[in-house]
């Protein structure tokens, strides 16, 4: 196993360094198109509609990138990856960017060579059960049989807490997050695991949401972000500020509905810099001037599009919670625009 | 003496048969409560399929078909049947069927593999059904043309095109009503001229196809078709020169040449002169069950042929040929057909120079085509097994060279004789293809999950499964009835 990671890690690298060459800027730039790399289908983050339309959380930070190096927020292929396809196609070149609810860890990071420009959703793995099963909290889970996807982080995250807590369970593998809720419904399991987020949806879909709890206790810390290859900082520099864009912008109170007056001038001069009417921000990113209004005007600012796909107004219905602005008490934080 | 006569004089009148042997009383005596045990068998039978059907008949037919979410199914099970327990939610197949059907092909285009599917059909029928005159199989060609005419937008150039297929309609038609078979059959014997051979159309259809699922100017298919009208001349003309084997070669490679070498700038330089071509599609856009329809046809119709092939190089004496195929069978026949997709959409990415635009759809085909090739090889190989030796030594007998042999003697009763296992494998690689959702390509299966990511329709599961399940019975069982009636046909009698 050791190995065959070594021998990955190896090719990936060799191809990274290769294609940091071409420039993934211009490449896109040249195409006209952005290559997104998102998930096949992940509740409220990443989902095509009956025509076709991709729409969802990560989905949203794809759009705002093709609008702030392209102009045009439809111009972007959306590539569909597994969990087990998404970082060859990224180091192969396939996509120019993963933004497919993706942990952030430091093998990825180190190991993988890939950079991620920041983190768009922080998750945590937690547990639900059925209300009558009469349980305020993990620890009193011992014995318990526990739905579990295999071959996720999730799975280890798990066997960490029980042992550290010196409580035993039963795992009861599954495969994907549908056939989880058909054999939690069903009850071959008296606990669901998964993403604190994934749970959220999956209860929400429930006939009866109220006859089950999501326990107190988040287990891992799951920092979800979009990443590019490494060796390519100028691309890396345009994804990660156009999401910095979109966090600013909800920090400044820059809406869509409100960002066309904005433009007019404001007498706040971040909110100038940030839209171009201040400053050459864009031209040292090496793109026009009003590259970070056309993100923010693509789906809206930060709050607006976790407000559209996963927010409390969604039949998802996820707080902010640790997503809040950090004035409010959140960990999303952008750097100045300065 | 009296006259009593022992010997009866004449025949006593039919009798009726008793009630409990005859009719309906008669039938369930014989066949389903002849003992005792089977009563009881029967009985419990009859419950099983009760049990079954009472819990599956209510669900799918007393079921919700509008509704845009499941919440919505809910409430108006709810409110219809008081529960939402043992009620199908069909709102998603009615809102995504096309979706699943066709993926993200574009919906205006959505004619084209519609088309694609009608003529791979008329393209088959004359190799399927040889009852079907050669008149009735031009006259659907032409309906059919004309159809899409009709269907087109119209400009100067459509209605050229419409009047021509409807000319051609109305001609062979009228014919057909006027003119009875055994009538054509009598001119036909008195020296009139035929209409052409159906199958030339089912020889074009290989290159029509791919134009018309991925569009793009008409040159690149008929630069592949080049190749083979290449390698034929080559080996028409060249066998007054050369000997045969290396007539052979020469036309193999000629062709192979041609593809690889020339004829991407020739149909560059053709496209960009006459672009004469419809939209272009990615390969991206195509999803559903017509990428299972699409790879199963390719890796049926391709897999066929390369089996022969191989299962003949497996028997040949040529030392070199014999382990190739060997070599070939049994390395894809030693890895699962997952692992093979991986290479196709993982592997080949690394090792190919980054930027390099080797098409997914196409890589998948070549894999499930060689995987299907490697079994199909094996199946044919157990028919040639079969036959007892005395038909190789008659063919021999006969003076036949090699191929003639294997045309006219040995294939057909090979191929006859292999048909179950020909047609499991057709069936076998068909349900495969559901595989290729798990490198991230939405075939049915991919599709289902995404539908369940939408916020509507998430933890709506049984009623998708259903419905692909659907899908695919209806091309299997079409196959493998096929498979019978084909068999029933080309029964001679001895086994």
């Amino acid at each position: 196993m050791k190995k065959t990671v070594f021998l990955g890690a190896l090719t990936v690298a060799g191809l990274a360094a290769g294609v940091a060459a071409a420039g993934t800027l211009d490449d896109v730039k040249a195409r006209g198109k952005l290559n997104c790399g998102v998930t096949t289908g992940l509740v409220g983050f990443a989902a095509p509609d009956a025509n076709g339309e991709w729409g969802g959380f990560d989905v949203s930070i794809c759009r705002a990138v093709a609008a702030a190096v392209l102009g045009d927020p439809t111009a972007v292929e959306f590539v569909p990856t597994t969990g087990k396809t998404r970082f060859t196609a990224l180091a192969s070149g396939e996509i120019d960017m993963l933004a497919r609810n993706t942990t952030w860890t430091f093998s990825r990071d180190v190991d993988l060579k890939f950079t991620f420009v920041g983190v768009n959703y922080y998750d945590g793995q937690g547990f639900m059960v059925p209300k009558d099963l009469g349980v305020s909290s993990a620890t009193e889970l011992d014995g318990a049989t526990v739905c579990i996807q295999t071959g996720t982080t999730t799975e280890l995250n798990l066997a960490d807490f029980f042992r550290s807590n010196n409580i035993s369970y039963e795992p009861v593998p599954i495969e994907t997050n549908a056939e989880g809720q058909q054999q939690y419904l069903a009850g071959a399991c008296d606990v669901y695991t998964t993403d604190a987020s994934g749970l959220a949806a999956t209860r929400a879909t429930f006939e009866a949401p109220a006859d089950h709890v999501l326990l107190p206790e988040i287990i891992s810390k799951e920092p979800l972000g979009p990443l590019v290859r490494h060796g390519d900082n100028e691309w890396g520099d345009v994804v990660r500020w156009t999401l910095n864009a979109l966090v600013t912008a909800e920090e400044l109170g820059v809406t869509s509905a409100n960002i066309a007056e904005m433009t007019a001038g404001t007498n706040n001069p971040e909110i100038n810099r940030l839209l171009g009417t201040e400053g050459t921000l864009g031209a040292m990113l090496g793109l026009d001037a009003d590259w970070a209004k056309a993100a923010i005007m693509s789906g809206g600012n930060y709050g607006e599009i976790f407000a559209m796909n996963i927010g409390e107004e969604t039949p998802i219905g996820l707080a902010r919670g640790l997503n809040a602005q950090w004035t409010n008490g959140g960990l999303i934080y952008s750097p100045p625009f300065r | 003496m009296s006259d009593v006569s022992f010997v009866r004089t004449e025949m006593l009148p039919e009798q009726a048969p008793p009630g409990s042997e005859v009719g309906v009383i008669g039938w369930l005596r014989h066949n389903l409560f002849s003992s005792w045990i089977n009563g009881i068998l029967t009985v419990l039978s009859l419950y099983a399929i009760y049990y079954v059907l009472a819990g599956i008949l209510p669900w799918v037919f007393l079921s919700v078909w509008n509704a845009g979410s499941l919440t919505e199914c809910r409430e108006i099970m709810n409110a219809t049947w008081g529960g939402t327990h043992g009620h199908a939610c069909w709102g998603v197949i009615n809102e995504r069927w096309l979706q699943l059907l066709f993926g993200f092909y574009p919906s205006y285009l959505y004619g084209r593999p519609i088309l694609a599917l009608v003529l791979l059909l008329l393209a088959l029928t004359p190799i399927l059904f040889n009852m079907i005159s050669r008149r009735m199989n031009w006259f659907l060609l032409a309906l059919a043309f004309f159809v899409t005419a009709m269907l087109m937008d119209a400009s100067i150039f459509v209605w050229i095109l419409r009047i021509g297929f409807a000319a051609a309609t109305l001609f062979i038609g009228y014919q057909l009503v006027t003119l009875s078979g055994s009538d054509r059959a009598e001119q036909i014997a008195q020296g009139a001229k035929r209409l052409p051979n159906p199958l030339m159309f089912t020889a074009v259809y290989p290159f029509l196809m791919p134009w018309l699922m991925w569009g793009g100017t008409i040159w690149p298919p008929i630069c592949a078709a080049l190749g083979f009208v290449i390698g034929f001349v080559v080996l028409r003309f060249g066998k007054d020169h050369m000997s045969e084997l290396v007539t052979m070669i020469a036309a193999v490679a000629a062709a192979v040449i041609w593809w690889l070498v020339l004829s991407g700038y020739v149909s560059d330089g053709l496209s960009s002169v006459l672009p004469i071509g419809i939209e272009a599609v990615e390969s991206r856009k195509f999803g559903g069950f017509m990428i299972a329809i699409l790879l199963g046809v390719v890796a049926i119709g391709a897999s066929l042929p390369i089996g022969v092939v191989l299962a003949l190089g497996r028997q040949s004496d040529l030392v070199i040929v014999k382990a190739l195929c060997v070599g070939f069978i049994e390395f894809i026949r030693g890895v699962p057909l997952i692992t093979l997709l991986f290479v196709a959409s993982l592997l080949l990415n690394i090792f190919m120079p980054p930027g390099t635009n080797f098409d997914i759809i196409l890589r998948v085909m070549i894999m499930m085509t060689l995987f299907s090739a490697a079994y199909m090889a094996e199946v044919i190989r157990g028919g040639l097994a079969a036959l007892p030796r005395g038909q190789y030594e008659g063919a021999d007998s006969l003076g036949l060279d090699y191929w003639q042999a294997q045309r006219l003697i040995i294939m057909p009763q090979a191929l006859k004789v292999s048909i179950p296992g020909i047609v499991s494998t057709f069936i076998g690689i068909f349900k495969d293809t559901t595989l290729v959702s798990i490198i991230g390509l939405f075939d049915v299966i991919g599709l289902a999950s995404a539908i369940r990511a939408d916020t509507s329709w998430n933890g709506i599961y049984w009623e998708l499964f259903a419905f692909i399940a659907f899908l695919f019975f209806i091309v299997c069982f079409s196959m493998s009835r096929y498979s019978m009636y084909l068999e029933r046909k080309l029964q001679t009698g001895h086994r």
